[in-house]
């Protein structure tokens, strides 16, 4: 089996425009959740999130892309653009051929859905622009990465809910892994702060009016966030004969379904992925130093996770240590374990552990090491990164730091 | 029909039970109504009265609506309906 290592990173989320931003806010606990500034956000009873402000679409694409491009789209482009140029990859001949894309997102161009359908029949126009279609498609941004960095290997894209870029990430670690690519592509993007996006998750009564607060016990609900990140992953051969940087490898994957509610978090399905990965990855349970946690701040979610936790790792649970930085960027849904990995990958390579930023007041259900409101400094060698998504699947990545 | 009868309605054809099983006395799990089955009833009930009811499914013993059971939930449904304006 193939060995495979991360050459570049990218994003843009709530945090930052880029990737040094996004680790600066996270090394300071600064939390990037705030007032929504979208279209009718009066009537809104959830008015928060980790949202982009101030993003100009023209200062990065030009007008016939922004045509085609949807904000979920522009934000995987911008990620993409950042990981590929420190990856110092350019695609041709043998190795554009095995070479693709596989990204997750959640909701795909919702916002071109609620700009049209708000068109069509809040306003009652019967006429929609051409490039609704391609626009508000779910593999639009997969496309599109392959469409400007001549990537044309196996593309495709993922959607699992909240755990979308895990599964795509898992599946760019497979693919490697199996010898069916050289280089993928892959992370993942979400952008569903709009008017419908919101209003559809109020509809659940989870979210949050005032904070995302994991595992302290005065949580109370989810926050969204939006944005992309993306990563450069490569077979560890020829990213050594290039001589490229490498930021860490991807050693252990796994997937599991808790086929049961479709809602409720299971603490035996999370518990199956996380120590599925671990042994994928073939190290010792031990080994593991830190856990981007699924972490999303509901009530259900966190005690779940600990649960699991604790029980795939025994008294080891309580050396680890354990992060959610959702309670900074908010939930990124079908993105957020893109931008999750940027965490996992600064506490292998910085020896920074990411906070979890709101933090007031323990739980005994959530009785773990989750390096409350202030980032810490401490080597680790493995780390796992969890999601579990609405529908109950369960993607678990382990990665290593290379020495 | 009263604002009870109505809370019990929507509470039966959540429970898929007759009307006259949802007596006061019994909780949400005497009926078998789970979380997802209660945010459902909720929006029901939103949607019945055209009122806001608060209530986050994650605290859900600390909103201000009582959930204890079918007299208590019956009993904030109808504050709320009084509160409304006109």
């Amino acid at each position: 089996m193939k060995r495979v290592v991360i050459t570049g990173q990218g994003t843009i989320n709530a945090l930052g425009r880029d990737v040094a931003e996004t680790l600066d806010a996270m090394r300071e606990g600064r939390c990037g959740i705030g007032p929504l500034d979208i279209r009718d956000v009066d009537r809104l009873a959830i008015r928060i999130g980790g949202q982009v402000h101030g993003y100009d679409p023209e200062a990065n694409f030009n007008r016939q892309q922004i045509a085609l491009y949807d904000r979920f789209t522009q934000f995987t482009l911008i990620a993409a653009r950042e990981a590929i140029a420190q990856s110092g990859l350019s695609f041709a001949g043998d190795l554009a051929a095995r070479s693709g894309v596989i990204l997750g997102t959640a909701g795909g161009g919702m916002q071109t859905s609620d700009e049209n359908y708000r068109s069509v029949y809040e306003e009652g126009k019967n006429r929609v622009h051409p490039f609704v279609v391609p626009k508000l498609m779910n593999n639009a941004a997969c496309s599109h990465v392959s469409m400007s960095y001549n990537l044309k290997g196996p593309s495709f894209t993922v959607a699992t809910a909240c755990a979308s870029s895990n599964h795509a990430m898992g599946q760019a670690f497979h693919m490697i892994r199996g010898g069916g690519a050289t280089v993928i592509v892959t992370g993942g993007s979400e952008s569903m702060l709009c008017f419908g996006g919101v209003k559809a998750w109020e509809g659940l009564r989870v979210m949050s009016r005032d904070a995302c607060r994991p595992f302290s016990a005065n949580r109370n609900g989810m926050v969204q966030g939006e944005g992309a990140a993306i990563f450069v992953f490569e077979e560890y051969d020829h990213a050594r004969a290039r001589g490229a940087e490498i930021l860490a490898e991807v050693i252990g994957f796994a997937m599991t379904s808790d086929a049961a509610d479709i809602v409720m978090p299971s603490k035996q399905g999370a518990a199956r992925a996380i120590a599925g990965a671990v042994r994928d990855a073939g190290v010792p349970f031990e080994s593991v130093g830190y856990i981007n946690a699924h972490g999303t701040g509901t009530a259900a979610n966190d005690k779940t996770e600990c649960a699991a936790v604790a029980d795939v790792f025994g008294a080891h649970a309580d050396r680890l240590m354990i992060s959610s930085t959702k309670s900074m960027h908010g939930h990124i849904i079908g993105g957020t374990g893109a931008v999750e990995l940027l965490a996992c990958i600064m506490a292998l390579r910085d020896g920074v552990i990411a906070p979890t930023v709101g933090y007031e007041e323990p739980d005994p259900e959530c009785a773990l090491d989750v390096v409350p409101n202030t980032a810490r400094e401490a080597e680790v060698d493995v780390v796992l990164s969890n999601a579990f998504a609405f529908g109950g699947l369960n993607a678990v990545l382990a990665l290593r730091r290379v020495v | 029909m009263d604002v009870k009868q109505r809370v019990i309605r929507i509470i039966a054809e959540q429970a898929v039970m007759d009307e006259t099983e949802v007596t006061p006395d019994k909780t949400l799990a005497d009926l078998g109504i789970d979380s997802l089955g209660l945010v459902e009833s909720i929006f029901a009930i939103e949607e019945e009265f055209d009122i806001q009811v608060p209530f986050n499914a994650n605290k859900p013993e600390d909103s201000e609506f009582d959930i204890s059971s079918v007299a208590a939930i019956v009993a904030a449904v109808e504050t709320l309906v009084a509160q409304q304006p006109g």
